[in-house]
């Protein structure tokens, strides 16, 4: 059912390529695509690492052990260096150690050549966008739950009255005067850390599959294009490497200091 | 870049994920890693421990050592002394004994002198009466005379 649709010319396989699965649910849309990949490959991910860590020893660990414990000290010694308000080990550690992993299994996803991954994901239906974190929903969800735990946090250290104090009297001073200006540069800032979280993650993994799609239609044009085509994917795809990694880890890095800031008081 | 209801079911799987690591992930890897740190720094400290008592051992076998010899050596000292003294007890004891048998001796022939001489005189008194009755033969009453013998021998 796949090979009906085709693309005729460039502009069609760009938008073909990124489009969603959309289904109506109750009153609204969802991507299923977005959804059911990005579930599936962070259950996979952390699946893997549950079942180390199930039967991880305290003796001498074997090789895959070794990796999980690797990503663990790696987690924790990020965390420990930015959220030293408390104990990390009942939410914050864990959390991001969730975030990494995901949106670094989510962001792989980029590696797989478009046009291979339908060949599976065409099996169920031939609109599969497979890179859930250049969806903004995705990102954006993460950026919002974050959001939500940074006034959370926020609020249960401050209390729900010294949130307010400090909403008004942060950072520029308790003066009744200064409160105007300090409500607003609030705001701006509590809009601008979902945003700025979410849409940068996007932009970058929403780009690379751009970047991708637009190699992949120079290599249908002849033998030049496929032999270019060929080459700057290869390097593309070297260079994604750095970005999907680093981007995973920086989406960690900022939900850790905003979870840590929340615990800060002015 | 359309907003919709996917929004709220990435939300509710990142929900779900962060708990399933933080009750089924992370708690075991945690445990299992300072369960060995644990042990490791246990083990660190056990051979720390082993390598001061090892030490202390050393330098109380070294002082157990020397101690025994300067014992030894105030032993062989005071041996040695005792023997010097014994000796020199010895000897003075033997100088005493010879002493006393010297001075014994020389009492026993001063006595013996004395008696040679008691009895010289005894005989020279007796030949002297003898040659006086030989020659004064009947003249001589010995018993008128014993006063004047007696005074002779005396002289004698």
């Amino acid at each position: 059912m796949s090979t009906e649709h085709a693309p005729s010319n460039a502009t069609e396989y760009i938008q073909h390529h990124l489009s969603f699965n959309v289904q109506p649910v109750g009153n609204g849309m969802v991507h299923v695509d977005s959804v059911i990949t990005a579930f599936v490959i962070g259950a996979l991910a952390l699946g893997f690492i549950w079942w180390v860590a199930r039967g991880a020893t305290a003796g001498v660990p074997g090789k895959r052990q070794a990796f999980v414990e690797l990503l663990f000290d790696f987690i924790d010694d990020t965390v420990k260096g930015i959220f030293t308000h408390g104990d990390r080990h009942g939410f914050i550690a864990p959390a991001a150690l969730t975030v990494f992993v995901w949106v670094l299994m989510m962001n792989a996803l980029d590696f797989i050549p478009a046009d291979a991954a339908a060949k599976v994901t065409g099996l169920f239906s031939d609109e599969w966008r497979l890179v859930p974190t250049a969806d903004v929903n995705t990102t954006f969800a993460l950026a919002l739950a974050v959001w939500f735990l940074m006034i959370f946090y926020a609020i249960k250290v401050k209390g729900i009255g010294g949130w307010i104090h400090e909403i008004f009297c942060a950072p520029f001073g308790g003066h009744p005067l200064l409160w105007p200006a300090n409500f607003l540069f609030n705001v701006v800032e509590y809009v601008s850390k979902p945003l700025s979280h979410s849409l940068r993650l996007y932009g970058n993994m929403y780009a690379g599959e751009i970047i991708f799609l637009l190699l992949w239609v120079w290599a249908a044009t002849g033998l030049a294009g496929t032999v270019f085509g060929a080459i700057l994917g290869a390097g593309w795809a070297i260079f994604h490497i750095l970005i999907v990694v680093l981007q995973a880890y920086i989406f960690m890095t900022l939900t850790v200091v905003y979870l840590a800031m929340a615990h800060e008081g002015h | 870049m359309n907003m919709n209801l996917t929004l709220v079911a990435q939300a509710i799987t990142f929900a779900i994920f962060i708990w399933f690591s933080a009750k089924f992930v992370w708690p075991p890897l945690l445990a299992a890693i300072e369960t060995r740190q644990k042990t490791i720094a246990d083990g660190l400290s056990a051979a720390e421990r082993g390598r001061l008592e090892l030490e202390q051992a050393s330098k109380k076998s070294s002082d157990s050592l020397r101690e025994g010899k300067e014992k030894a050596a105030a032993m062989v000292a005071s041996a040695e002394k005792r023997a010097a003294e014994i000796v020199e007890e010895a000897k003075s004891a033997a100088r005493v004994e010879a002493e006393r048998i010297v001075e014994a001796a020389r009492g026993q022939v001063e006595q013996d002198i004395q008696r040679a001489r008691e009895e010289l005189r005894e005989q020279v008194a007796t030949l002297a009466v003898a040659g006086a009755e030989r020659i004064l033969r009947r003249e001589v009453d010995a018993k008128a005379h014993s006063e004047l013998l007696t005074g002779l021998k005396k002289e004698l």
